[in-house]
């Protein structure tokens, strides 16, 4: 039998939870989203999600299979867009700038808001070349730009003592950790405002995971998180906010403490308490 | 549980040994076929495989001397044909695959009619002619795989030397004046390379496939566009895949004979071309006119041998580099 309780309070959590911020006035918004609804063809997947992500800050997206998390995800920086029939209606704004305006260059908007994958996807290049993908595209040429970069996502992907002496192997050798890390220090080089991550951790064992974890904390005193996660202990870990979708809908929204203590809704509490899922 | 349950019918296991039998029996036809083809050709080809036989034109009405000319203007051919079908082909192959739509014509004008009324049906509209225009490709590529040999080449004669070369030398050659409007290099290597476009495409369009989706993604999350997907991504990861395909279908068009009949392949010159223009001796031609045309039978057959044989040879070469080049790329995704 699982209680709320043992979600917060096993295994000596690798990161604290955040302090109770239900309480204090919230940071500033550095995404809106007001009356999003999204369509694969005619089936209509996101009904009317409304939230605002706070700066900063690790907003985590849970709820069952199929429930439009990572679809929310992926609309925020129009990785949709690439699906057949795929459309989004309604407002996602970040930093007040529409992101489904017409006048928006999704290309612009993907090196503001980057993304990390389920399956890490390094490309079959050496590790340098790896992180120096988006300087390259972006025009930057300049080797002494591109050593620092490459250099300082790599500290900030906590990567570096493990691959500096060995920066042009191939980034497929390394273990499944390490690419998904590589693939977090990659997103990081273009210096994103937000980071997107679709379940990052869910292929990898629990060292790795951990390491994950401690990572998506470090990040966040730089960058607006947003993270898709099946593991409601990971979310209670690392994020401040959780947000819980289910059929399409955002059931709660609140602060992660408050959403695991004390969900308002008896949906939420349901399936926090392993009740479906 | 009964034991005859796990026990097999004798019957059953007859049948089980016949069909095994027979699956191996056509294994041995193949390779005894092959065996016997190579074998005949190497042991009467290779002693008539001489230096004089690749360096010297032939001599006495095609009794004596050797086939440089042949070699000379099938390795120039099929430079010419590579040039004009490969860049085509994978150009080809790269906007079917990367760029029309991959939900397929019927549903993607499916979506467009139900659109009415809403934003960005004109999108759906290009979306839709993109779909009709691949599978119209597509077809036509299909069709054009299954044409046969002896057709292009009379369709290059029609084409390409009728039409196109009459036309330019009325545009540019004085009154009378025959440049364009005859057998060629050139011609006989456009033709060829149409015989050869289908196999390109295809096996360019299969070497883009094994490109994981997860890298594109990758690719345009990091802000780069489609086009720098594919000149970063996706190109560099099917290189060697596109490679293969292009070598195994230029291996094949080297050995084709039918569409270069009417062309600009030549019975004897006894120069080697020196331009487009002109006309050129080829090794498959050259077996055809040795088994054919020869006023001394007995004293042709070395040289028939000598010439199947390099040409075999050159088309194994293309092959075993095709070969080699897809067997590095497995052994390399197969980390």
């Amino acid at each position: 039998m699982t209680t709320t309780m043992d979600y917060v309070s096993t295994s000596a959590p690798a990161v604290q939870l955040s302090p109770r911020a239900s309480d204090v006035t919230p940071p500033p918004a550095k995404i809106e989203v007001r009356n999003f609804n999204f369509f694969y063809g005619e089936t209509k997947v996101l009904h009317g999600i409304e939230l605002d992500i706070p700066e900063k800050q690790v907003t985590a997206l849970i709820g069952p299979s199929g429930c439009g998390k990572s679809t929310f995800l992926r609309s925020i920086n129009r990785m949709n867009d690439i699906i057949a029939g795929a459309r989004g209606e309604g407002l996602i704004s970040i930093g007040s700038q529409d992101v489904y305006a017409p006048s928006v260059d999704v290309v612009a908007l993907r090196r503001r808001v980057g993304m990390v994958f389920q399956k890490s996807n390094p490309f079959p290049k050496s590790i340098f070349e790896n992180i120096a993908y988006g300087m390259r595209i972006g025009g930057i040429k300049d080797r002494r730009v591109l050593d620092e970069t490459v250099e300082r996502s790599l500290r900030r992907a906590a990567l570096w003592d493990e691959v500096k002496d060995r920066l042009n192997a191939s980034a497929l050798a390394l273990s499944g950790g390490q690419q998904q890390r590589l693939c977090i220090a990659r997103a990081l080089a273009v210096d994103p405002e937000v980071l997107l991550m679709d379940e990052p951790a869910s292929a990898l064992d629990p060292i790795a995971t951990q390491k994950i974890e401690e990572l998506v904390y470090e990040l966040k005193t730089n960058y607006t998180i947003v993270i898709v996660t099946h593991n409601m202990q990971q979310a209670a870990r690392v994020s401040d906010r959780t947000a819980f979708f289910m059929l399409g809908k955002l059931v709660e929204y609140d602060v992660t403490k408050t959403i695991f203590m004390n969900p308002t809704q008896k949906l939420t509490e349901d399936y926090i308490t392993g009740r479906f899922g | 549980m009964p034991a005859p349950a796990v026990m097999t019918a004798p019957n059953k296991r007859i049948g089980d040994k016949i069909a095994v039998a027979l699956l191996g029996l056509s294994v041995v036809i193949i390779i005894a076929i092959l065996v016997v083809i190579i074998a005949n050709i190497a042991y009467h080809g290779a002693a008539a495989v001489t230096w004089e036989f690749i360096t010297q034109a032939p001599r006495q009405g095609l009794t004596a001397g050797g086939i440089m000319p042949a070699i000379v203007g099938t390795a120039a051919l099929v430079i010419l044909m590579s040039i004009a079908a490969v860049p085509l082909g994978v150009a080809t192959a790269i906007y079917l695959h990367e760029y029309t739509p991959a939900e397929g014509l019927s549903l993607a004008w499916k979506r467009f009619r139900v659109s009415k009324g809403r934003p960005g049906r004109r999108r759906l509209f290009f979306r839709a002619m993109s779909a009709l225009l691949a599978t119209v490709t597509r077809s036509a590529v299909a069709n054009l795989a299954g044409v046969p040999s002896i057709v292009f080449g009379l369709f290059g004669l029609g084409f390409f030397i009728q039409f196109i070369g009459r036309s330019i030398d009325r545009a540019t050659q004085p009154p009378g004046e025959v440049l364009w409007g005859q057998g060629s290099l050139l011609w006989a290597a456009c033709t060829l390379a149409l015989l050869t476009l289908p196999t390109v495409i295809v096996a360019t369009e299969e070497a883009l496939r094994t490109v994981p989706h997860d890298l594109r993604e990758a690719s345009l999350a990091l802000g780069a566009t489609q086009w720098e997907t594919i000149r970063r991504v996706v190109l560099p990861g099917s290189l060697s895949g596109i490679m293969t395909g292009a070598i195994l279908g230029i291996s094949r068009g080297a050995g084709e004979v039918a569409p270069i009949l009417f062309t600009g392949a030549a019975y004897y010159l006894p120069f080697l071309p020196g331009d487009v223009t002109d006309q050129f001796m080829h090794l498959g031609y050259h077996v055809l006119i040795l088994s054919t045309q020869s006023p001394d039978v007995e004293a042709t057959k070395p040289l028939l041998y000598g010439t199947v044989f390099v040409l075999l040879a050159l088309t194994f070469l293309l092959n075993l580099a095709g070969v080699i080049i897809r067997s590095r790329t497995r052994s390399r995704s197969h980390r």
